[in-house]
């Protein structure tokens, strides 16, 4: 397919080369300010060298590239809370021209999700969005795949950085800030942690799942009860720990709730995992507990999710 | 211990007692009027409620139906039933406080967690590490009545946000040890 790739972060750029490899075509490849665009595709490995020797992907306007030939738009920019802009106009630009569009960007379809069904119907265009609930974790294909009647609830460590910081308070005894800050010398967290640290990403996933298990109600961050793990002492995982158990940032989605805080769990429980890994857990009508896990953050991690989304359009 | 031809089954009831002659006997009328079958007795004398109830504990074999009539007449005749049954108090629950555990009177906040919830606080831990005056946490393990476990939660985050404490649930699905 060809694609029209808007975002030029660690996600686009990897999109970028993986969908390649898989044979697509880059027709067009935007950044905030600037675009390459060539309808017989683009040289995907001289854009992303431009942007970090030059910090621009091509000649042309960021905004030529959605007037691009291109079948699928790949949404790749930051995500943004509120309505979700730019990329909200960036999906429904696409959708009015009878385009495909994959999201990496959790803004739509966290905040604007009727909005995005609406344009989508009113399209000949489909929209995909696996990518934008964990990274490589394939969670939004087993909520497809089993059917959301058949999923009572979920509820998962949606966030790797506050999985990372809690595990290792759990592990080593230490602090919060201690620990916050051995995270930032190794990039894992950011200078400014609050989107994870605060539960706003993991809310922003919660939301997402709660919008495809839900038929008739959307959900929006806002509809979140949302509590973050900043500041927690080290003497609570202690405690924890006694018991056999531990804490982690834990997203649940039960009975038209959502709501994001610091829980207990078993020790050993699939859904707490250790380090930046992130995990899901679905309690099904008929099968039990399934869970999935794994990198649920990360540029290629986060591509493979798209190309697996772009396989699946018609 | 079931017997699944009559339905009969053995339930254990909890009652608090007021320590005045008497009222073991009277509490243990209506369960023979009902036609429920006396197994055990265990009468914690030593043990005084924080209300100053003498708790027992009765074992019983009777239907169903019948042993929700014993508990009807039970209260109906003023006799505190704790709990009642089998598997309903079964469900354990185990929550972190943190906060000003201690200076905000620890004791009140467990007795408050008894009276206002159907749940028994079955043990405490407490972690002080900068003396009992700066922030503390505890762990705090509750045998909870099988269904009131939504309810037992909200009972304590009200209580916690009253005393300014921060509260540490576990999954609302159940534990996922």
């Amino acid at each position: 397919m060809r694609l029209g790739i808007v975002g030029a972060g660690t996600v686009g750029t990897a999109v970028a080369t993986i969908a390649t490899e898989h044979g697509h075509t880059v027709t067009a490849f935007a950044d905030s300010e600037t675009a390459a665009i060539d309808a017989d595709g683009i040289d995907v490995d001289a854009a992303i060298s431009r942007k970090h020797t030059e910090g621009v992907v091509g000649d042309e306007e960021s905004g030529a590239a959605l007037a691009g030939t291109f079948d699928v738009l790949v949404e790749a920019t930051p995500t943004t809370l509120g309505d979700a802009e730019p990329a909200f106009s960036h999906v429904r630009d696409a959708l009015q021209q009878d385009r495909h569009v994959v999201l990496a960007n959790k803004g739509p379809i966290a905040q604007r999700y009727e909005d995005v069904r609406s344009l989508e119907r009113e399209s000949e265009g489909t929209v995909r969005f696996g990518a934008t609930m964990g990274g490589a974790l394939p969670a939004v294909s087993v909520i497809e795949d089993i059917g959301s009647a058949q999923i009572e609830a979920v509820s998962g460590a949606l966030d790797g950085t506050a999985n990372f910081i809690l595990s290792r308070m759990a592990i080593e005894g230490l602090d919060y800030d201690h620990v916050l800050a051995e995270a930032q010398d190794l990039g894992v967290a950011e200078s400014d942690p609050s989107f994870e640290v605060d539960g706003i990403d993991s809310a922003l996933k919660a939301v997402i799942m709660a919008n495809l298990l839900s038929d008739d109600r959307e959900f929006t961050v806002e509809d979140a009860d949302v509590t973050g793990i900043r500041g927690l002492s080290g003497g609570l995982l202690e405690l924890a720990r006694e018991d056999g158990r531990t804490i982690r940032l834990i997203a649940e989605i039960v009975e038209g709730t959502v709501r994001v805080g610091p829980r207990l769990v078993g020790d050993n429980s699939p859904i707490a995992p250790s380090g930046t890994n992130t995990a899901v857990q679905f309690e099904t009508v008929h099968a039990g507990r399934l869970h999935v896990s794994g990198r649920g953050s990360g540029g290629p991690e986060t591509a493979s999710r798209v190309v697996s989304d772009l396989e699946k359009l018609p | 211990m079931n017997n699944s031809e009559n339905g009969i089954r053995t339930f254990t009831l909890r009652l608090e007692l007021i320590d005045e002659p008497g009222e073991l006997l009277r509490s243990l009328e209506p369960i023979a009027e009902q036609g429920g079958n006396l197994l055990s007795i265990y009468h914690e004398r030593g043990n005084v409620t924080p209300r100053g109830h003498v708790p027992i504990e009765v074992d019983i074999e009777a239907t169903p139906d019948r042993f929700d009539n014993i508990v009807e007449a039970l209260r109906e005749v003023g006799i505190n039933v704790i709990r009642a049954g089998t598997e309903r108090y079964s469900e354990g629950l185990t929550i972190l406080l943190s906060g000003h555990v201690i200076d905000t009177d620890l004791s009140d906040t467990v007795t408050q967690i008894q009276r206002t919830a159907n749940a028994n606080v079955t043990n405490i831990s407490l972690s002080a590490p900068q003396g009992t005056g700066d922030i503390s946490n505890a762990r705090i393990e509750l045998a909870v009545e099988t269904g009131a476990r939504d309810q037992v939660l909200q009972d304590i985050r009200r209580l916690a946000q009253e005393k300014d404490l921060n509260v540490i649930e576990p999954l609302l699905t159940g534990d996922a040890r």
